[in-house]
């Protein structure tokens, strides 16, 4: 079975971002950049997959700027086969979507693993719409995922507790925190990286427009909070609570 | 311009995060149509009925609906979608599941998470963890959008009429099917709608040690949550976290326990109107946004707070 993952290159989930001085978008001037930690875990099961027998084959998809083949190289030394990138900047969800649509349609993959978010955008969409656009099955924010018997068993985590879907294959999962806890590269595999295959692609390939279609007007930072004070005890956190606050 | 609301619900009876998608519905204005899709959800339509200022009551009521599979719900709402300006969906893990999907078969660019209303093509919405926000303008002949209920303040769930239309539209995509569902069973109030939200961090140190916060929890009607660090180290289930990938709260009182303040966390409670921190560090970050902040050992301190309140 033949296993498509999609990667992404976000700041890094440490980064305090800072808006831009124009407030067009975020100052990303010599910020660390990372795999977006949800992706992380996409990979990490799809190479568990692979290692029990069930994937034959792991290819990692990224769609973003040039650099983010080295979001592809982390990819192929934890385990992937090999990647495709297609090279274009700010391309939004539903432009990814179809991107990875095209190239479903030419890999033909079983399963395809994505994160449920990109921790930049927080926009939690491209599994969903490329669910949509293919006509397979999803299986959102993932806690579990068991092949058998051409169908994917997904437990999702859900507001109130866990719901367990099955889907027929192929079928689209997206990863929640709990699925995995992804594991580190190791240097040879770093070094084995370098040489496995790596596709360099364009939307035009696939004759997919990326053009956005919702406009970023403008990007500020949010109200920000003010430090309270300090209290020396319980008691007298309640009094405040009670007397001052009146929350309690 | 007209709007669809798709209503949250098990069935039985409305989700309060319903009412809060009305009033983003309100702010973009037009006439509001409220869609309920499930199986035997007759009662969860006539409460739809008498939410303030909605027009109409759309009701599909067929067993393909009935555990809000996406891909059915998505068949569903694409078709009935059509011809409405805005279609709008609360930003909980069921909005977020079927609403991209809608958006994609509408070929439409959706918004998720809409934190303000600036007119009916405009949005607010929070990025990077809530490190910034975005205004966003969206002109497509559809704008799909789910709405972050804390931001906006629910309409009175009574004092409307609207008129219940049954739609006999049953569509089974096919390729997915329901296993089984586990539900935490809990008397606290949800998360995201309690006025109180106690939350434990890496600094409980254990599952167990999260009795203390139920214990004061159910002394003052509060949900109990907890930040990344305490689901990731297995202290407690995935729906409890607070933050960037989890819920959204904005509680009158939100008490942070053990939590060191990463902004992941902060960016899932900064909206609460009064913050209590407790945490032996007292250089952790935490503090910098918390009304009143206590610098002690929590293993003393939650105790003493369930004596006291």
């Amino acid at each position: 079975m033949k296993v498509l993952v999609a990667v992404k290159r976000v700041v890094d989930y440490n980064v305090k971002v800072r808006v831009a001085a124009d407030h067009s978008g975020v100052d990303l001037t010599n910020v660390k950049m990372a795999m977006n930690p949800f992706c992380e875990i996409a990979v990490e099961e799809a190479v568990r997959l692979k290692e029990k027998g069930v994937a034959t084959e792991i290819v990692a998809v990224a769609v973003g700027p040039k650099e983010a083949q080295e979001q592809i190289r982390t990819a192929l030394a934890l385990g992937a086969d090999r990647g495709i990138l297609v090279e274009a900047a700010d391309v939004q969800p539903l432009g990814v979507a179809k991107l990875l649509k095209a190239i479903v349609d030419e890999e033909k993959p079983e399963l395809v693993i994505l994160g449920k978010q990109a921790i930049d955008g927080d926009n939690n969409q491209t599994g969903q719409m490329l669910a949509a656009l293919t006509g397979m099955g999803q299986g959102t924010f993932a806690s579990e995922v068991n092949v058998a018997d051409g169908s994917v068993k997904v437990t999702r985590e859900i507001d109130g507790g866990l719901q367990t879907v099955d889907l027929k294959l192929p079928a689209v999962v997206t990863t929640d925190l709990r699925l995995n806890e992804p594991r580190y590269a190791s240097l040879p595999n770093i070094m084995k990286a370098k040489k496995k295959p790596l596709d360099m692609k364009s939307p035009g390939d696939f004759g997919v427009d990326v053009t956005p279609l919702v406009k970023t007007v403008k990007v500020e930072p949010p109200a920000e909070r003010q430090a309270g004070i300090k209290v020396a005890d319980v008691a007298e956190l309640v009094d405040k609570l009670k007397n001052e606050a009146k929350v309690i | 311009m007209s709007v669809l609301v798709y209503a949250e619900h098990d069935n039985a009876s409305l989700k309060g995060v319903t009412l809060n998608t009305v009033a983003a519905a309100q702010a973009i204005g037009g006439d509001i149509t409220v869609l309920v899709a499930g199986a035997g959800c007759g009662a969860v339509a006539e409460e739809a009925a008498k939410i303030a200022g909605v027009a109409k009551v759309l009701v599909a009521d067929d067993a393909a609906y009935e555990h809000q599979l996406a891909e059915n719900v998505a068949d569903l709402v694409a078709e009935v979608g059509k011809g409405y300006s805005h279609i709008l969906a609360p930003a909980t893990t069921s909005g977020k599941n079927f609403l991209p999907r809608v958006a994609a078969l509408l070929d439409v660019q959706m918004v998720s998470e809409i934190s303000a209303v600036v007119n009916a093509t405009t949005f607010q919405r929070p990025i990077y963890a809530g490190n910034a926000i975005a205004t966003v303008e969206s002109s497509q002949e559809t704008n799909v959008l789910t709405v972050r209920g804390t931001s906006f303040d629910p309409v009175a769930a009574e004092g409307g009429s609207a008129e219940v239309e049954n739609l006999s539209v049953s569509k089974d995509a096919g390729v997915s099917s329901f296993v089984g569902e586990e539900l935490a069973k809990s008397d606290r109030p949800e998360l995201t709608a309690a006025k109180v939200v106690i939350s434990g961090g890496r600094g409980m140190q254990n599952g167990d040690n999260f009795e203390m916060l139920y214990k004061v929890a159910d002394k003052l009607g509060a949900a109990v949550g907890a930040s990344r660090a305490a689901v990731d180290a297995g202290f407690v289930p995935n729906d409890m976290q607070v933050g960037q990938t989890g819920k959204i709260v904005a509680p009158q009182l939100y008490v942070a326990v053990g939590i060191s303040g990463a902004i992941q966390h902060l960016a899932g409670m900064k909206d609460s109107k009064v913050i209590v921190a407790i945490n032996k560090d007292e250089e952790a970050p935490i503090f910098q946004v918390a009304d009143y902040g206590l610098v002690a050992d929590l293993f003393e301190a939650v105790p003493e707070l369930e004596k006291l309140v």
